[in-house]
């Protein structure tokens, strides 16, 4: 039973991770019908950022909850500004062309951001400072850590506030018109481009929240750790439902939980795969996803 | 519509994703040659070694080893009234680089033996290519019992994992008074793989039982859900039969599951990113090829070299890249000769005494040493292995 337990447990927080980089993949999604597939590399370049930061302020050595909190802040500010450098320099251009260039301007955009990392930061793995110190906490033979609890905490935090900006505020309905018909969104004066870069600033510092996150509580981290982590969110937001914020939460602990599920087996070596054998069944059989449905408009 | 052009860019994604997978594999490309060697100018010693990568920590201990050899070997005169040169490549940690390394250096630069790598994996992917050219090449550290089996051409002047899997599970059976012992080993690794096995058979002719081996592989970073199930099972020990960089993320993960139990690795273990393990690493053992306390005068000769050329403490794996190039050294003047062929016979009678041990090639072309057991200890942000016992073969 303890064992059944810490395993939900496990799989909760392996899922949470997933959730946070799915929840950046649906949001640019649901306004732009774009794949944002260099969503993995900000996220590696949230986990650089926290990770220089960190240790221009010493928190390695002297950890402290409010370093940490503006190692995560400072992160943050430098993912959005990457992701609207992104989106202008590389998206906007191909914006009026078809669908599928944009998509493998997204390819390219993640693989120069993965051998520019390689070159920039080098091949080497490097780990991450410590700033908050691992705790342990054990209820009834179930052990969970404070830096698990957190990723779990700010995934949720995140899922609602990513629900109240979109469907609460000005911009949330500046967004929801731009996804709903953009040349129309345009004739109502909304101004297209900056509700776009928003969105990109916005989904890329929540990138950076989840790489600033993980790499504390799996603090190994290299110019290529987005891109199967990246794949496995975005696997997590179709198979919630693209588009949908909750979906992406959902799709994101199910995956968690079907690979701790898979690791505890004799077939603890295919848990790369169970994603996406999960990926080719759901479009297979529901491509909408388990949240979406085919009519709703999606954000 | 929009829906349908949805779903098609989803399939297009999908097809990407699965191809990206199967286009990560690159073919090495050889190409003819003499090998000819000239008997003027300086001697050409290949080094190939993971300085970059997952690896990284065995690349540079093994070159800066082999280095400091050959240098002290050149200030005293060269080999053969010849200067060593060492021409290193980096494989990045990746098998089909290391390959690509071994080719280059036999068929471009010419050089008269290779030295290298330190995980098995990547030397059972160069050996044949040296074998191939009749390059002799001496691993330094590469354990799998597999690696020489590859061909006459292939040395290693370290102990091989059929003994230390037995130095461990002696360890744990007699010292640690374990009975049931669980294993985490890196399916993608053959060191861990043979080693995996090793520690089960002779653990379990011991008298002790052995639960069915949980597989990862080289790059995981999340062991919770495999060390939850060991955990159910309440084994007295655990072994982490991977690499460095991998163990200290499994001891972190598996105090942070509440596990307190020993956890033992092999030397694989040895390399700088294990600090990351930290406060875990206390109450976990490794079997090791030297120990830099040892009072043998050529023990702390080398210590002191090493500290003062590089700034740090040499590690097991900077003592074998150095006893490499030293039992390479030896051979060379015993054969008058940089022939391949020549050169091998001489390195097959080596007898040595080398930092880690005496370095005396049996029929099999791998040495027959003792192991050392230390106890890792994390303190102050620094990782020290301290010395416990020394198990003889045999």
């Amino acid at each position: 039973m303890d064992t059944v337990l810490q395993q939900l447990i496990n799989g909760l927080s392996l899922g949470a991770i997933y959730a946070l980089i799915a929840l950046g993949y649906t949001m640019v999604y649901g306004v732009l019908r774009l794949i944002n597939f260099a969503h993995g590399d900000v996220y590696m370049l949230g986990a650089f950022a926290g990770y220089f930061l960190a240790n221009a302020l010493d928190l390695d050595a002297s950890p402290s909850i409010a370093g940490a909190i503006v190692v995560t802040l400072g992160a943050m500010a430098i993912c959005g500004v990457i992701g609207v450098l992104i989106e202008r320099l590389a998206y906007r251009p191909v914006r009026h062309h078809s669908r599928l260039t944009a998509l493998i301007t997204a390819i390219g955009v993640s693989l120069l951001l993965e051998y520019g990392g390689q070159v920039v930061f080098g091949a080497n793995p490097r780990f991450f400072p410590q700033m908050i110190r691992a705790e342990v906490y054990s209820v009834g033979g179930v052990q969970i850590t404070n830096q698990n609890l957190l990723i779990i905490v700010v995934a949720i935090v995140v899922m609602f506030g990513l629900q109240f900006i979109v469907h609460r505020t000005r911009i949330g309905k500046a967004m929801r018109a731009t996804s709903f018909n953009l040349s129309v969104a345009k004739l109502m004066g909304i101004n297209t481009d900056y509700v776009i870069a928003f969105t990109f600033a916005l989904g890329s510092a929540l990138a950076a929240v989840g790489g600033v996150m993980v790499a504390l509580a799996i603090p190994r981290i290299d110019p290529l750790m987005g891109l199967m982590t990246g794949l496995k969110a975005f696997v997590a937001a179709v198979l919630g439902g693209i588009g949908n914020i909750p979906g992406a939460m959902i799709g994101g602990v199910l995956i968690g939980l079907l690979e701790t599920w898979l690791g505890a087996t004799a077939y603890s070596t295919y848990r790369d795969a169970a994603a996406f054998a999960v990926l080719i069944l759901i479009l297979l059989f529901r491509p909408a996803g388990i949240m979406g449905t085919a009519t709703v408009e999606k954000v | 519509m929009k829906q349908r052009s949805a779903h098609r860019i989803l399939c297009v994604s999908t097809t990407w994703l699965l191809l990206t997978g199967v286009l990560l594999s690159t073919v090495a490309c050889e190409r003819k040659s003499g090998g000819a060697t000239d008997t003027t100018g300086d001697i050409l010693v290949g080094f190939y070694g993971s300085l970059t990568g997952d690896g990284a920590s065995f690349g540079q201990s093994s070159r800066e080893g082999a280095e400091l050899a050959v240098d002290e070997l050149n200030a005293a005169g060269g080999v053969l009234g010849r200067q060593i040169r060492l021409l290193v490549e980096d494989d990045q940690s990746k098998p089909e680089e290391a390959s690509n390394a071994v080719t280059k250096l036999i068929t471009q630069d010419k050089v008269v033996a290779v030295i290298g790598e330190v995980a098995s994996r990547r030397t059972l992917a160069a050996a044949p290519i040296a074998q191939r050219y009749q390059i002799p090449m001496i691993t330094p550290a590469s354990t799998n019992e597999k690696v020489t089996e590859v061909g006459d051409y292939v040395f290693r002047v370290c102990f091989i994992d059929p003994f230390q899997g037995e130095v461990l599970a002696k360890f744990a059976y007699n010292d640690l008074k374990a009975r049931k012992v669980a294993i985490l080993r890196d399916q993608s690794q053959d060191y861990s793989v043979g080693l995996t096995d090793s520690v089960a058979q002779h653990f379990g002719r011991l008298g002790g039982q052995v639960l069915p081996p949980v597989s990862y592989s080289s790059g995981d970073a999340d062991f919770k859900a495999a060390l939850t199930r060991i955990r159910g099972e309440k084994p007295d020990v655990l072994f982490a039969t991977g690499y460095y960089s991998e163990a200290a993320i499994i001891t972190r993960q598996a105090r942070e599951l509440g596990m307190k139990m020993p956890i033992l690795g092999g030397d694989g273990w040895v390399g700088d990113a294990l600090q990351n393990g930290r406060e875990a690493l206390n109450n976990t053992y490794i079997s090791n090829h030297y120990s830099g306390d040892n009072p043998d005068p050529i023990v702390q000769n080398f210590v002191n070299a090493y500290r003062k050329r590089f700034n740090r403490e040499p590690d097991a794996i900077a003592a074998l890249g150095y006893d490499a190039i030293k039992v390479l050294a030896d051979s060379l003047t015993r054969a008058q000769s940089t022939e391949g062929p020549k050169l091998r016979d001489a390195i097959a009678s080596a007898d040595v005494p080398g930092v880690t041990g005496q370095l005396k090639m049996n029929a099999k072309r791998n040495v027959d040493k003792p192991a050392v057991v230390q106890e890792v200890t994390y303190a102050g942000g620094k990782v020290t292995f301290i010395y416990k016992t020394t198990i003889n073969p045999g």
